[in-house]
């Protein structure tokens, strides 16, 4: 399981261009700027190519999505 | 014969109470009259589209016939076994479920300005729900098509005229349950507090603004249309007192419908948010008529962006992110009307948020540079709010009648 949340720490640093992801894994991206409805797709396309987990936009709802850690928690649950 | 149109005057509530209190006092003992319910809301639906309405009356049937067929059948083709899924099929299902919409935005536009048979009050809000039914159903997020939960949904009285835009799963979530009393009780505080509110905003503020204030000094613009570009001091004051009135207005007009839904054990999301406090326009709507601009952000720029990036169609990020902005804003443009006035609203808003994204990157590139703090927080509030106002004054429409004289 800490593969997961490895692999999702690093997407978020790449997508977001900041290591505050990894510092803070439970701070508000949105609320933060940090990421948008752009990061956000590119987002769900990594989980898909990367880990293989299919989560559609329908799926998506942006306060159950909102912290570096409920994204793990999230993954972890659908994979 | 009575016609009540929504919330269109104090009365309105009056009415509104007697019919809510069977609901409220089964509430309170943690019943839900079903039947109850829906005969409260066929009387108040009947009240808005009966008399000199009849005609729209006629509309809203023939169109709830023809959204739940067309649900109907995608539900059933999405949910068979060995669906294939098909994206042809579900562009064709969307399309079927706008095409109503199409039909009555562009009738005005081809047959001399005059409106379609097959309009009514709340077509858009409608097709709306619908049509992000269908793209949920295409995900597999909604699973089955139940007729009397769509209808419902559908339908719901407090919120058909101007939303605010619920979820079918969000809605179907409270519909299916009863609050304890506890909560009911909290619910029933917030609506009062929100109808309360509600009264302030539109019939004391938004009177003032929209109908004391604004022709004033929008006749005193028009004494000065001669100017260059008709520009005026009276004009500034028609920019701000607008955007006073046209916020006061809806705002006021959502907290009703929020507040009744409340009321009725629905949680409808609110629509406004603060906007005049927002630090840059991404920020002002995630706080302005926050349900449509969700909905544009979820059922169209997320996924033109999803399936551009995934199709590989465009690369860079950027230029993808940018042109989303353009599709979302124009077709927002486009459905408030084919005027060049909404159109240019919309590039106006895709371009500041273009150049607001490209901000922020210049910003992350070069920290440091860039003091962070109350008073920079301050001064972008202040910005923001004027580059809103000056987007209000050309949705008005006002500056059709300064510059051609058309109203």
């Amino acid at each position: 399981m800490d593969d997961v949340r490895t692999t999702v720490l690093d997407i978020l640093t790449d997508l977001t261009g900041s290591d505050e992801v990894k510092e803070n894994p439970d701070m508000n991206l949105f609320e933060s700027g940090l990421l948008d409805s752009m990061g956000t797709v590119q987002l769900l396309l990594e989980l898909q190519s990367q880990l293989g987990v299919d989560a559609p936009v329908s799926e998506f709802d942006r306060s159950e999505w909102a912290t570096p850690n409920k994204i793990i928690a999230k993954v972890e649950s659908m994979k | 014969m009575i016609n009540l149109q929504p919330y269109e005057n104090p009365q309105y509530f009056f009415y509104l109470l007697i019919g809510l209190l069977p609901i409220i006092i089964g509430m309170l003992y943690q019943k839900r009259f079903r039947w109850y319910e829906s005969l409260f809301s066929l009387v108040f639906l009947f009240l808005i589209f009966d008399g000199s309405k009849i005609s729209q009356g006629i509309a809203i049937i023939g169109y709830t016939v023809y959204e739940t067929l067309v649900t109907w059948w995608y539900c059933h083709y999405r949910t068979k076994e060995n669906s294939k899924n098909k994206t042809g099929v579900f562009i064709l299902a969307v399309f079927l479920a706008i095409l109503p919409l199409i039909f009555v935005k562009f009738t005005p536009l081809f047959v001399d300005g005059k409106a379609s048979i097959f309009g009514f009050l709340g077509i858009s809000y409608l097709t709306f729900k619908v049509a992000g039914m269908i793209m949920e159903m295409r995900d597999g997020s909604i699973k089955e098509f139940h007729l009397v939960k769509f209808l419902q949904f559908l339908l719901f009285f407090p919120t058909i005229s101007s939303g605010p835009i619920d979820r079918y799963r969000r809605f179907i979530k409270d519909y299916d349950r009863v609050p304890t009393q506890e909560q009911y009780l909290g619910l029933l505080q917030k609506g009062v507090h929100n109808i309360m509110l509600g009264f302030f905003y539109k019939f004391v503020l938004g009177y003032f603004f929209g109908t004391v204030l604004l022709p004033n000094i929008e006749h005193l613009a028009m004494l000065s249309r001669h100017n260059f570009l008709g520009l005026s001091w009276p004009l500034v004051g028609v920019m701000y007192t607008y955007s006073m009135y046209l916020f006061f207005d809806f705002a006021g007009y959502s907290l009703f419908a929020v507040g009744i839904s409340y009321m009725m054990g629905i949680e409808t999301p609110i629509n406004f948010n603060k906007p005049f406090l927002s630090w840059n326009i991404k920020e002002f709507w995630n706080r302005w008529h926050m349900t449509l601009s969700f909905w544009f952000r979820d059922y169209i720029y997320m996924r033109f962006v999803f399936f551009m990036m995934k199709h590989k169609i465009i690369k860079s990020r950027i230029t993808l992110a940018n042109l989303g902005y353009l599709v979302l804003f124009l077709i927002m443009g486009i459905w408030h009307g084919e005027t060049w006035f909404y159109i240019v609203y919309g590039i106006f808003h895709a371009s500041v948020m273009i150049l607001t994204d490209a901000w922020i990157r210049y910003k992350r590139k070069h920290k440091g540079w860039f003091p962070s703090n109350k008073f920079t927080h301050v001064m972008s509030v202040v910005l923001t709010f004027h580059v809103v106002c000056f987007s209000f004054l050309i949705f008005s429409g006002f500056l059709n009648q300064l510059w051609f004289g058309i109203r």
